[in-house]
């Protein structure tokens, strides 16, 4: 009975909505607020050049919201008809439950390799729901002038890195802008960005997914390690320092070095920062380097829509060179996950996609099936990596706290 | 002598701790008030000097005046604001008048369902509220957003009104039944002038909320015609990257209208208690 | 008392109960009738009894995040009660002294941070707190007390204490309106018979103004308690839904959001979000009770 009336009004509700919407017009659901401008003065201009008539609006929420509003958008019947897509479970939640549409074999999939797919597919790989559109390198940004003035190398090594941190020190500067009052950079660039060059990368990763490794094995347990020695490198009182404040302090020339992703190039470009780029660095000289180069923004389109099929002329075009290569050297530090072959123009953003030439690429630890039980490993991680930091957990007590949680629900596929 | 000199004591002691704290609640906003005018490296790099000519920006003001959309988004926070205060306030009087003057079955019960409503946030109902909207077609329109706030204004409105009410003299009521007045006339012409300070309170605790919600603005009336200016301003909000100046310059204008929407009831309050002098 | 009702009286209660029952209150109830359900993978929803409520209390995942919400959500309450409402009824009771210059101005100083938008709040606070930028370094050193500065907002000790203050500093403007209310509208008969018994301002305060306005602190207190419990903004835009350091910030509100919405990965459930929803409600209906049955029956109300 009671399904019955709940279908009734979702049926009423869908009619009734597609009465509101405007026939003709593309609505983009998406979190990058920071890109409103570009995808209206540019993207959106180049798109309506090839197919004139097609209006197209891009209207973000602000990326805290965007979750929530999305899914209660979805359920009211009022979201847009291209929504963009976080990478994984968020996203398969979304196309489980019916909001998204099946893309496989849609024209311009065919663009994309499959490792880029994996991020917006079901678990065996035959559905597709999301066009793979960017993704973001983790690394670290060093500020040129202070390395000349105190005439430092970016470091390539741990060894180094202490090393370039103690001599920032003594000169009386930050060595490192990094805070963790916000939490997520704790785990998603400190942990899983320098974590690949201890678990080894992909190997590292899909060991854990097939069960033949423990959060509390040696490389894991490494890397938790050497979190637990920046402290001292850290600005003053930075359990209190926002993802801002990091910003502001890195591009003001107060900190030596910033633990970031390709995502802020632009940022401090905009800033005027004289700064390069280099990536994690390894246990000892000669090590294969890996890098986090996360699959991160996809494009879906809402199974309610009632303009699929510009919806799917708008996708084919995202899946083109001219997109691919706009989308690149206009919104700096994402980066296509397209075949097309695109010249990055940004030096610090070339910088950084060359590294997937010498190092081995992987996604973010626990982004795949890892954060589908509970307590969720996402969330875990951004307390106990943040507690790390902040010298409240060891980095033994944090891999067990992991590795407990992580077994109390994982059962490893045969 | 004596006297007058503990009055004097009692007077400077007085304005020692309202003007203490007077500088504890203002100087937040006035660090805001000068922050808004510099650019955002001398925003951290030197949060509590003036402006001058080296940090002296307007680049927050000129990035929020530069949206198209900037006025008609003060509009759309008004519009909302003033209409839905109107309707609470009258609406919430007159339950409230319902519920403390005349006695009937169920009353109590009444005030109870109301009650209900200041214990649980509206915003636990928001996935049936938007079906709701859905259904009656009017997502994306400032009566939507009117509609929710009203609901979710009353409760409160009813409780402190009917407080208020069931203090007024029973003499008043008395004398204008006796004088065979009716009962509207007795709400309208009587009763309600007599409960303005408790309007002026209803409206001052109410009007700050519905101004500065970001939530059902989010859910109801995203689009860029009903947006209002709280919500205008969360497109200064990066996921990386925030825009501190423009959002600054924005909040501080969007101060602007609750003041004075606030200066108006306060003086109401003020006023119709010296004015009331009835008791 | 069986006579129909008369319909002046529907007339003054339609609208209101008519709005309030459409767009409050069934959308409400509609919520605590989800919370006895579970959502399966593809969104469909079942009759499941209580196993939200199960959950919720007696697996340790989430039973040790909700009493460690609740615990935070009391000691948010209790910085309240002990610090904003007596910050209020002090202010409140200076205004309201006969002859007071200003007070219309400081009136309406003191209740200008209630105005503000929490976003803008919690950038300025963050801002002066910061140890970064130095506000509240500057000040303290100007002062003599350089020592105890400390990163509050981040550390697991300080942090919701903090975010207390700043919700105090934002809200004390409402007692303080609500009270003064009250006091101005005590009849001017009363306070003068006292004065000429000579009767001193700090008796006449206690002995006569404070029995007075009883109804109204009591107003005060469970408008507090209410609101407290169902606190979310201010922390939500300091800390994030995650309420760290380590949850250290968590109240209820921010635990709700994330089991409603989801976070980050974690997904977002309606029907367990609805669950969490109708524990809140008990919480603070079990508040309100306690009150009415143990406090408000004991105020006597003074009519004059």
């Amino acid at each position: 009975m009671k399904n019955i009336r709940l279908t009734q009004g979702a049926l009423i509700a869908a009619m009734l909505a597609a009465g509101a919407a405007q026939a003709g017009t593309l609505t983009i659901e998406s979190w990058r607020v920071d890109d409103k401008g570009l995808w209206e003065d540019v993207l959106i201009p180049a798109f309506q050049k090839k197919n004139p008539g097609i209006q197209v609006k891009f209207s973000p929420t602000a990326p805290t919201e965007y979750d929530s509003a999305l899914q209660a958008r979805l359920n009211g019947g009022t979201a847009g008809d291209l929504i963009t897509c976080r990478p994984f479970d968020k996203s398969l939640d979304l196309y489980k439950k019916g909001n998204l549409e099946k893309l496989d074999g849609k024209p311009g999939m065919q663009n994309f390799p499959a490792s880029a797919k994996v991020a917006w597919q079901t678990d065996d790989g035959k559905d597709t729901f999301c066009m793979p559109m960017a993704s973001v390198i983790h690394g670290f940004f060093y500020n040129k002038k202070v390395f000349k003035d105190l005439n430092l190398q970016p470091p390539k090594t741990i060894d180094d890195l202490h090393k370039v941190s103690d001599a920032v020190l003594k000169a009386g500067k930050t060595p490192l802008a990094l805070g963790t009052a916000d939490q997520w950079e704790s785990s998603q660039i400190v942990f899983t960005g320098i974590g690949p060059n201890f678990w080894k990368g992909e190997e590292g990763r899909k060991a854990l997914i097939a069960g033949k490794a423990k959060f509390t094995d040696p490389q894991y347990v490494a890397a938790w390690e050497e979190m637990s020695k920046w402290g001292p490198y850290l600005a003053k009182g930075y359990s209190a320092q926002t993802y801002g404040d990091t910003q502001n302090l890195f591009a003001s020339g107060r900190a030596a070095m910033v633990a970031a992703g390709s995502w802020d190039i632009g940022y401090y470009n905009q800033q005027g920062v004289d700064f390069g780029a280099f990536p994690p660095p390894v246990a000892k000289a000669g090590d294969k380097c890996f890098i986090s180069d996360h699959t991160d923004l996809g494009l879906g389109v809402n199974n309610k829509s009632k303009n699929k099929a510009d919806a799917q002329k708008f996708l084919e075009w995202v899946a083109s060179q001219e997109f691919a290569d706009l989308y690149t050297n206009k919104v700096t530090g994402f980066f296509s996950l397209s075949n097309h072959l695109i010249a990055v123009k940004d030096p610090v953003a070339k910088q950084m996609i060359d590294w997937r030439k010498t190092c081995g690429s992987t996604i973010r630890l626990n982004a795949q099936i890892l954060n589908r039980g509970e307590p969720n490993m996402e969330t875990e991680l951004w307390t106990v990596n943040s507690a790390v930091l902040n010298g409240k957990l060891t980095p033994k007590a944090a891999a067990e706290r992991i590795q407990n949680g992580f077994a109390k629900w994982y059962k490893p596929a045969k | 002598m004596q006297h007058k000199a503990t009055r004097y004591a009692g007077s400077a002691f007085t304005h020692v701790i309202l003007a203490g704290y007077s500088i504890l609640a203002l100087f937040p906003i006035v660090l805001i008030a000068i922050n808004a005018f510099k650019d955002r490296a001398s925003i951290f790099d030197s949060p509590l000097s003036l402006p001058n000519s080296e940090s002296w920006s307007l680049i927050g003001f000129e990035k929020a005046m530069k949206n198209a959309h900037f006025f008609s988004f003060f509009g759309n926070s008004m519009i909302v604001t003033v209409t839905s205060l109107f309707f609470i306030l009258l609406f919430g009087a007159m339950a409230a008048w319902a519920l403390s003057e005349y006695k009937f079955r169920g009353s109590r019960w009444l005030l109870a369902f109301f009650a209900f409503g200041i214990m649980v946030p509206i915003r636990l109902g928001t996935v049936s509220i938007l079906q709701i909207m859905v259904s009656l077609n009017l997502v994306n329109t400032l009566t939507a957003l009117v509609l929710v706030y009203i609901a979710q204004g009353l409760p409160l409105a009813i409780m402190i009104l009917s407080e208020f009410m069931q203090q007024l003299p029973k003499e008043l009521k008395e004398a204008a039944r006796c004088d065979g007045v009716g009962e509207f006339k007795i709400f309208f012409q009587v009763i309600l002038p007599l409960i303005r300070p408790a309007v002026a309170t209803v409206a001052v605790f109410t009007m700050v909320p519905i101004w500065n919600d970001l939530w059902f603005p989010l859910i109801l009336a995203p689009g860029e015609e009903t947006q209002t200016i709280t919500l205008g301003v969360q497109q200064f909000i990066g996921q990386y990257a925030t825009d501190w100046n423009a959002v600054l310059a924005s909040l501080s204008l969007a101060v602007l209208p609750v003041l004075v929407l606030y200066m108006f009831f306060s003086r109401q309050l003020i006023r119709g208690i010296t004015a009331g002098a009835v008791k | 008392m069986k006579k129909p009702l008369p319909w002046h009286i529907v007339v003054f209660l339609a609208p209101a109960l008519l709005i309030y029952a459409v767009f409050s209150a069934w959308p409400l109830i509609d919520t605590l009738r989800l919370g006895f359900y579970t959502t399966s993978e593809t969104g469909s929803q079942h009759f499941a009894w209580l196993a939200n409520y199960q959950m919720l209390l007696f697996d340790s995942d989430w039973s040790e995040s909700f009493w460690n919400a609740m615990g935070n959500n009391v000691r948010f309450f209790l910085v309240h009660m002990l610090i904003q409402n007596p910050l209020g009824l002090l202010l409140a009771a200076l205004l309201s002294m006969r002859g007071v210059r200003g007070a219309k101005v400081y009136q309406t100083v003191l209740f200008l941070p209630t105005l503000l938008s929490v976003v803008i709040i919690g950038f300025i606070w963050q801002l002066i707190l910061s140890p970064l930028w130095g506000v509240s370094e500057t000040i303290l050193t100007a002062i003599g007390l350089a020592d105890w500065f400390q990163p509050w907002l981040g550390q697991e000790e300080t942090a919701l204490y903090t975010l207390s203050m700043m919700s105090v500093w934002q809200f004390v403007g409402i007692p303080m309106m609500l009270i003064y209310a009250a006091l101005i509208a005590i009849p001017d008969e009363i306070i003068e018979a006292a004065v000429v018994e000579g009767a001193s301002a700090w008796r006449i305060f206690w002995t006569i103004r404070v029995p007075l306005i009883l109804p109204t602190l009591g107003l005060v207190t469970i408008l507090t308690f209410v609101g407290n419990f169902n606190a979310f903004d201010l922390i939500y835009s300091v800390k994030g839904a995650m309420a760290g350091p380590s949850y250290s910030t968590d109240i209820l509100g921010t635990y709700f959001y994330r089991a409603f919405f989801g976070y980050q990965s974690q997904l977002g459930s309606a029907t367990l979000g609805a669950a969490v929803a109708t524990l809140m409600f008990l919480v603070i209906l079990a508040g309100v009770g306690v009150y009415f049955f143990f406090v408000q029956r004991k105020l006597q109300r003074f009519s004059f």
